[in-house]
């Protein structure tokens, strides 16, 4: 029961806010928005067992990206300006093809039968330890490369946003 | 009772809107939100499968830490090119930035 009220709070909560963000006029608002809708997903990995990834969702998304987001905001124009309506000749085919996608969505879903497979393995220690140590381990079930990749990715994004937004000549 | 079918619902509303948003919006800074907003409806998805299907492995929280990570390089790059634009055009209106068009 106190299960399925939290389910539909944090639906209205990331589901108001996520429209908000697409619909308000002012920039900075949708960033603010963002934020709600990020802690309702937050709230729902919370109820998925996933609190490790709970606290990563807070901490990158709300610490930093929403962060890196408002900065561009300020950066990008006043922070109370309106952006430019949009006319109704582009929001109804928006509306019609998302309205489609989700309709599609939920008819594949009600179509498919989802098979609970047993698990093969039992982590006593925790899942987050689980995390860490596959992510880290060399088998043949093990992340190590694609965590490798990915760090390599996050140096080469960051010294490219740096070399990309300094000074045109700048020393 | 929430079954899975609740949760994959979310998902697929979170991810409709952020196309919503991606079609309609005309500043680049909401455009970029509604990718976060796509991205989290990808990571929500896998995480909801990680628990219903598999939920003695922790394959499915892995790839929504990847997703967390890709999408923390691509707003880093993707504000540097929309500040860096700002500079060049006094605007971040995507309808306005035409100089690739033909």
């Amino acid at each position: 029961m106190l299960e399925t009220i939290a389910f539909y709070f944090l639906a209205i909560l990331t589901l108001g806010c996520a429209v908000r963000v697409v619909t308000t006029p002012y920039v900075f608002h949708a960033a603010l928005y963002l934020v709600g809708s990020l802690l309702g997903i937050a709230g729902y990995f919370l109820m998925l067992d996933a609190e490790f990834l709970s606290a990563v969702q807070i901490l990158v998304y709300v610490g930093g990206i929403v962060v890196l987001i408002i900065f561009a905001v300020m950066l990008t124009g006043e922070p109370g300006g309106r952006q430019a309506e949009s006319s109704w000749t582009r929001t109804l085919p928006a509306f019609l093809v998302s309205g489609g996608i989700f309709a599609a969505l939920v008819y594949l879903y009600s179509q498919t039968e989802f098979v609970r497979q047993y698990p093969v393995e039992n982590n006593s220690g925790g899942y987050a330890q689980a995390i860490g140590e596959k992510l880290l381990s060399l088998g043949a079930d093990g992340f190590i490369l694609p965590f490798e990749v990915v760090s390599v990715l996050l140096v080469a994004a960051m010294v490219g946003a740096i070399i990309v937004a300094k000074k045109e000549g700048g020393k | 009772m929430l079954t899975i079918h609740h949760f994959l619902i979310i998902s697929a509303a979170l991810f409709s809107i952020g196309i919503f948003g991606l079609l309609t919006r005309r500043n680049a800074v909401v455009v970029l939100m509604s990718i976060e907003l796509i991205l989290n409806a990808a990571s929500l998805n896998f995480i909801v499968l990680g628990k219903f299907v598999t939920p003695g492995l922790v394959t499915g929280k892995i790839f929504a830490i990847f997703i967390i990570a890709i999408a923390a390089a691509e707003a880093a790059v993707a504000m540097a090119i929309i500040v860096g634009i700002f500079k060049y055009r006094r605007t971040v209106d995507v309808e306005k930035i035409t100089d690739l068009k033909w």
